[in-house]
């Protein structure tokens, strides 16, 4: 009886293990198949490429969108990535041990907030800031709403993406080899640049992508302070209408205009392929990582 | 043949580590500075308008246009809601964690794929979530309810809850098990009574960050429990969620309703704040059944 | 045997946290020869080793107190640059640990991040210490590959010109031999009995024949304390202390 036990718990679970596969394929066979429509009726490329966005006129062009996208991500990832890095650095090589563990919870914290605070306090604090402080200093006209504002938002939501990749991968380094580099009288810094920095690259390459990936879906924060205005930006302080936020805004009338939701369908099974792609690669690497530090 | 060792050149090493420790002082200052900027902000601005009667009511009529009411709606909904969904997905998470942990050999090709697998889909956002679920209650006939909202938010809460589950039951020493297997103890009567009990912490807390996930996540609810201005009654109607109760209420021209916002979004950050010391908490304390 | 100090230790006491693991060792060690430290693993050889040249510093809760004179100076005065002694101290460790880039940038490391940018004069260093070591003919033609596709024998030596290549006066040894193949060993020892020509060599070891072979001078540490120390010959044909005798005949390990 117990072994019968055993063997249907184990029969069940191995089904069971196939699940995650099963749900990203899933994913994307639903995605695009509900997209399906509206390749029918216009070919691929048009609609990625092409700015004409007029639902109600047939027109779905996801080109700004996806230039929104591509804006307030740029934007983000160039605040978080020197910001992560140097903290990691920090944390992993120089920090006395009590800093360490204060800041663990700091960076859980940051990373368990629910995305509609991060855009609350946006509205509160960052729209007001690009508006009154930072679009004056570079003589700019701005609302607040921009793609500075999602980019500055988004970069804080990354912060503890990147830094917990780059500690992982700074731990696995060896402490022989930073021990090898200051018995050559290297001072603390040159070991960290020539020693763990190096052999640390590709893995913070992977953290980065995945800051990237995760900055690329990112969807109420970013809405609540981007602007959604559907146009190619021309600045970082003009509004912007990255692909998540189209998606989310108009699930409630995409039923009632024809092809609307097959069109958002296929914008979120594109957002979906590419952070697949961005994903497996970092993914991918890290594994690599993992594998040569055994 | 002597290095010579110049005094300029040693001080320009000094110079530039320096430099990059202010940097990464900045730094550090810069990302502890934004949580207590974003904690403190929600408090400071949410607490006055924060009182009893937000809590304890649901909307009344023209509440979201500055009249009485509160978000018991929205508290309750998300609470089942994200109770629903950590517990569907624990019934799936649990048995595929320790299946991958006792049931394959080292190094298995099931056991890298499924955690490969855990680790993309840990990185799908929860839109693309949202989406498919969407698609999903279409094609089971359902229109926007609890149920919906939970097996969506279970989709997003499973990697999560699994990943986490994994660190810990993948921690469990080779020696404790074999001692229960020379015992005569089947793999099942150990993964119940033995890895459980040493991973308790661990696993529970799995559970609350990705209940903390549940409660928080505004993308995945978004199309799929849609929006109700009562308590949640059936798992067939439409529910509120406080991340979306936020959302709409910060939409209304009225102050006095962004006020309200502030007040959830007070709520909200309280709760998940809780969540995560209890998750901490549960990591330090030792149950005395554990073995290091 | 006229012994002349080079390094001067003297009431050394290091503590791990609560734990005390050496205990007030002094110690002169002779300029220009080999001293071996024995003892059984684990009773603090390679502890003393690294106070020597500060690696004991970044470690969290390690304590040290006493003075170490090196050419005069106290090395662990707080007004000394501690990158300074260890360049002047070479340290070859039991594993050896090949830097993340070329064999030839590895050897160059040391001098270029004390200040040598000149290509023909690195060039130059490269060579002449990677003959110091016994590797140059082996590897001359792929300077450029990366150093972890060597061998464990010519990682070691890899790693004994990098640490020559900064001109250090001494040289420390951690056990570097016992990751090594007997012919490699034999290369080694064979290095550093050349090596003490110019360089003040201080072995770990806990292969008594192969102290037996090298060792010039001796000091035997037992339990973190150093129980004795003299010119080889003596302590392995008179020791005066019970312990070294009962480590010397096998009967403590």
């Amino acid at each position: 009886m117990r072994l019968f036990k055993d063997t249907l718990a184990r029969k069940t679970m191995f089904v069971l293990a196939f699940i995650p596969g099963l749900i990203v394929l899933l994913m994307l066979f639903g995605l695009f198949l509900k997209a399906r429509p509206i390749l029918a009726d216009k070919p691929f490329f048009s609609l990625l490429f092409s700015s004409a966005w007029a639902p109600s006129r047939g027109e779905f062009g996801l080109f700004p969108f996806i230039m929104g996208t591509l804006w307030v991500t740029f934007v983000a990832l160039i605040m978080a990535v020197p910001v992560s890095l140097l903290a990691a650095i920090y944390l992993s090589e120089y920090a006395p041990r009590f800093i360490r563990e204060f800041t663990k919870p700091v960076i859980d914290l940051l990373a368990g907030l629910p995305s509609v605070i991060y855009g609350v306090w946006g509205v509160l604090l960052i729209v007001p800031f690009v508006s009154q402080l930072l679009a004056p200093l570079f003589g700019a006209q701005s609302s607040g709403y921009s793609i500075l504002a999602g980019g500055l938002v988004l970069a804080i939501m990354i912060f503890p993406t990147i830094i917990s990749v780059c500690l992982e991968v700074f731990f696995s380094i060896p402490y022989e080899m930073r021990e090898t580099s200051l018995s050559l009288g290297a001072t603390k810094w040159e070991t960290v640049r020539h020693v763990v920095l190096k052999k640390g690259r590709q893995g913070i390459i992977a953290a980065v992508v995945l800051g990237l990936s995760r900055a690329f879906g990112e969807t109420m924060a970013v809405l609540m302070v981007v602007g959604n205005i559907p146009r190619v930006p021309k600045s970082v302080f003009d509004g912007g209408y990255p692909l998540p936020a189209l998606i989310a805004n108009n699930y409630g009338e995409m039923m009632s205009v024809p092809l609307y939701d097959s069109a958002l369908m296929l914008a979120a099974g594109v957002l979906l392929l590419v952070i697949l792609f961005f994903n497996i690669l970092a993914r991918f690497v890290l594994i690599r990582v993992e594998r040569s530090a055994e | 043949m002597t290095l010579p060792l110049t005094r300029r050149r040693f001080i320009q090493r000094k110079i530039e580590e320096s430099v990059f420790k202010v940097l990464m002082a900045a730094s550090m200052f810069i990302v502890i500075g934004c949580l207590l900027l974003i904690v403190g902000t929600m408090i400071w601005k949410g607490l006055p308008a924060l009182n009893l009667a937000m809590v304890t009511q649901t909307p009344k009529g023209g509440y979201y246009l500055g009249r009485e009411g509160g978000i018991l709606n929205a508290i309750m909904g998300s609470l089942y809601l994200a109770s629903g969904a950590t517990l569907l997905s624990l019934i799936f998470s649990l048995p595929v964690v320790l299946f991958i942990n006792l049931y394959t050999r080292k190094n298995s090709r099931l056991a890298e794929l499924t955690r490969f697998s855990f680790d993309v889909l840990w990185g799908i956002p929860s839109i693309v979530y949202g989406a498919f679920g969407f698609i999903i209650m279409m094609f089971l006939g359902l229109r926007a309810s609890l149920l919906a909202g939970i097996v969506t938010v279970a989709l997003v809460e499973f990697p999560i809850m699994s990943r986490a589950m994994d660190e810990v039951i993948r921690m469990v020493p080779r020696p404790l098990l074999d001692a229960s297997y020379s015992l005569g103890a089947t793999k099942l009567e150990t993964a119940l009574k033995v890895v459980i009990r040493q991973c308790l912490p661990g696993i529970l807390t799995a559970v609350l960050i990705a209940f903390g996930r549940g409660i928080g996540d505004a993308a995945s609810v978004l199309f799929t429990a849609g929006f109700t201005d009562r308590l949640p009654t059936s798992l067939f109607q439409p529910a509120a969620t406080l991340p979306l109760a936020i959302f709409f209420q910060l939409g209304t021209p009225f102050p006095e309703v962004q006020q309200r916002a502030y007040a959830s979004a007070a709520v909200l950050t309280a709760m998940i704040l809780l969540i995560s010391l209890l998750a901490r908490g549960l990591v330090k304390k030792s149950t005395k059944h554990i073995i290091k | 045997m006229e012994i002349k100090s080079h390094i001067s230790i003297q009431s050394l006491s290091v503590f791990f946290g609560q734990q005390r693991v050496l205990k007030d060792i002094t110690i002169d060690i002779p300029d220009k020869k080999i001293t071996v430290i024995i003892g059984p693993s684990g009773c603090g050889k390679t502890t003393l080793l690294k106070s020597l040249n500060r690696l004991l510093d970044p470690l969290d809760g390690v304590k040290v107190s006493g003075k170490i004179f090196v050419d005069g100076e106290d090395i662990y005065d707080p007004k000394i640059e501690v990158t300074h002694i260890r360049k002047k101290m070479g340290l070859l460790s039991q594993r050896p640990q090949a830097l993340p880039m070329s064999i030839y940038d590895n050897v160059a490391y040391g001098p270029r991040i004390h200040g040598h940018k000149d290509k023909k004069r690195l060039d130059k260093i490269v060579a002449h210490h990677l003959q110091l070591a016994g590797l140059w003919d082996e590897v001359k033609d792929r300077l450029g590959e990366p150093a972890s596709r060597l061998s464990v024998g010519q990682q070691q030596r890899l790693c004994l010109a990098r640490g020559l290549a900064v001109e250090p006066e001494i040289i420390l040894g951690d056990e570097p031999t016992s990751a090594l193949d007997p012919q490699s060993s034999q290369n080694v020892e064979r290095r550093l009995a050349e090596l003490k020509k110019d360089y003040t060599v201080i072995v770990v070891t806990h292969i008594l024949r192969q102290a037996k072979r090298i060792a010039d001078y001796i000091a035997f540490l037992y339990l973190g304390e150093l129980v004795e120390h003299g010119p080889a010959q003596t302590i392995f044909s008179n020791p005066t202390d019970p312990r070294t005798r009962a480590y010397l005949t096998g009967e403590i390990s």
